[in-house]
């Protein structure tokens, strides 16, 4: 009996540091944040004071909420797919022993361990009008200067473009390992019976993949809204809250206005779209777990 | 082992994926070549390229005077070395007692740690910063690390790690009368180098590399990291002197980028080791 309390004892003891750590700084910020959410932000003298549903009334009709949401929202939509979609274009072009491979593979990983903060400020610099690399290069075909960055129409493009640049070549690692496990002899036989190349891969490679696709899924809807770094260097959120995501409004109400209690409430937005990516997750890997 | 190459491109089809692939690789690694080009030539030719323009250093000299990025680097090797020292000591410890004891309430305590996972100190700003007022870390490298301390993704990882150990080792340990820490040290640490290393680079990377919460959580150059203190220095110091800017940017990148030019292999085989779970 006391050696089996001394088990659990022990098993307590060992994850004690980190569960104090995590409750500090996850389980108790996240349960504060619900909490600041239904009171108003001290100010000065003034304590702050139970208000309800006021921060959340106010949001539904602060445009530029919606703004942010709405852009996330195309920020998603146009990183997601198009990083899937690159990551596994990289992936089969490393893996069919292509010359210089390994400096392919080298070029397309290198801006995972390049900071965003630093590469943004460079790509400022394609982005410019006029003398800018991308105005450069149009200019040679007699195109007009554009302002990339200053214009609503093409500034959020921009965001995204820089978004997938950063991620696409990371997700790549995880599709070249899969592409590798699947056995040749499965090549063998599809070319037994005549299928094309286009055919091999969606009817034998890109099911085998189905795994991975969902792992990066996951990974680049998350990344979709926490990856706010860029919008710092190149737009501030800018021209006319065109390119304001939802952590960076969190960011300026919070740190720029000092409005923490409504800054409370754009965090339980953004933590109730992280539970809805995690509740996609579990749901369908536990009916994956099905087929085996 | 020998690929079956049924499938690989020949002829005009190798040639246009070839082109492709190389296109790609092109634009993919543009704004680096461009900062080496950049850095390294007189501030006219930023944006000319033409083949003889004069190497310099010049741009270097420049900007380590204009911005302390010394001081800046020695801030974030504090910063990175505090988290990595920090999650080692307390992942390992819950990764054992959750791969090793089964505990009552191991189950829910799991769950609560796989919440991180989701609910990033990233996006929790408001209320850390709130936290961090409290107890006074404002300003200093505990109050950019602590947040990070325990991490839910390497409790995860070093636990599938300790639970491939066989259980015949442990108990071979514990006969000769080894204590929990003693077996830990001894048994489960060693075979699970490879996973250290992974982790750690995998790590090290995301932090030299994190900027929001620096950014909110620092407010001098005794604490601020590189991240941080480019973008001070990139957004108000310096109009639109690019040369400059990427001599910056360069400097930023550079301890990172140096060691993964020289152990590529093993960064791109620690991301992946690390991604798949």
């Amino acid at each position: 009996m006391t050696r089996r309390l001394s088990h659990h004892v022990t098993g307590w003891l060992l994850v004690l540091p980190a569960m104090a750590f995590l409750a500090l700084f996850t389980h108790w910020p996240a349960l504060a944040t619900f909490v600041d959410s239904f009171w108003s932000t001290p100010k000065g003298k003034r304590p702050a004071r139970f208000v309800g549903p006021d921060n959340y009334q106010h949001m539904l009709s602060d445009p530029v909420f919606w703004k942010a949401a709405w852009n996330n929202l195309i920020f998603a939509l146009g990183t997601v797919p198009l990083s899937i979609a690159l990551a596994l274009l990289m992936a089969v072009w490393v893996n069919d022993r292509l010359k210089g491979q390994t400096a392919l593979r080298m070029a397309y990983f290198t801006p995972t361990i390049l900071p965003m903060i630093a590469v943004a400020n460079i790509w400022l610099f394609f982005f410019t009008p006029s003398y800018g690399l991308l105005d450069q290069i149009r200019g040679l075909f007699g195109a007009q200067p554009w302002p990339w960055l200053g214009s609503d129409q093409t500034a959020l493009f921009c965001v995204i473009v820089v978004a997938v640049w950063k991620e696409a070549g990371f997700f790549m690692i995880f599709y070249l390992a899969a592409l590798q496990q699947i056995p040749p002899t499965l090549a063998e036989a599809a070319s037994l019976e005549g299928a094309s190349r286009w055919t091999y891969f969606r009817r034998v490679q890109w099911p085998l993949l189905m795994p991975t696709t969902l792992f990066v899924f996951v990974n680049a809807a998350i990344n979709a809204f926490r990856m706010v770094d860029h919008v710092f260097v190149l737009t501030h959120g800018g021209p006319d809250n065109a390119t304001t995501l939802l952590l960076y409004y969190i960011y300026e109400v919070g740190f720029k206005f000092w409005d923490t209690a409504y800054a409370a409430a754009l965090t339980v937005v953004l933590l109730v779209v992280l539970a809805l990516i995690a509740a996609i997750q579990f749901g369908v890997i536990e009916r994956r777990a099905h087929y085996r | 082992m020998q690929r079956a190459d049924v499938y690989a491109p020949r002829g005009l089809a190798l040639t246009l994926e070839t082109a492709g692939a190389w296109l790609l690789a092109l634009i993919w690694i543009a704004p680096l070549a461009y900062a080496v080009w950049t850095a390294f030539h007189p501030q006219e030719f930023s944006t000319r390229f033409v083949w003889n323009a004069p190497l310099t250093l010049e741009n270097f000299s420049r900007v380590l005077e204009a911005a302390p990025f010394g001081r800046y680097m020695v801030n974030t090797f504090v910063y990175v070395s505090f988290v990595l020292a920090c999650q080692l000591v307390l992942c390992t410890l819950a990764a054992y007692g959750f791969a090793r004891y089964d505990f009552f309430g191991a189950g829910v305590a799991f769950a609560l740690v796989l919440v991180q996972l989701m609910i990033m100190p990233d996006v929790l700003i408001v209320e850390n910063y709130r936290t961090m007022t409290k107890l006074d870390l404002v300003d200093t490298a505990p109050g950019i690390a602590l947040p990070y301390a325990a991490s839910a993704f390497g409790v995860f990882l070093l636990r599938q790690t300790f639970k491939s150990v066989p259980k015949e080792l442990d108990d071979a340990a514990r006969v000769e009368g080894a204590s929990p820490l003693q077996t830990l040290w001894r048994v489960y640490i060693p075979l699970a180098k490879p996973v250290y290393i992974a982790y750690a680079l995998v790590s090290i990377s995301h932090h030299w590399n994190n900027f929001l919460w620096p950014l909110i959580v620092t407010n001098s150059v005794e604490a601020r990291p590189l991240t941080v203190g480019l973008q001070i220095f990139a957004g108000v110091d310096q109009g639109i002197d690019w040369s400059v800017i990427c001599t910056a940017t360069l400097i930023s990148a550079a301890p990172l980028l140096v060691a993964f030019l020289l152990f590529q292999r093993q960064f791109v085989q620690s991301f992946m080791r690390a991604g798949i779970r």
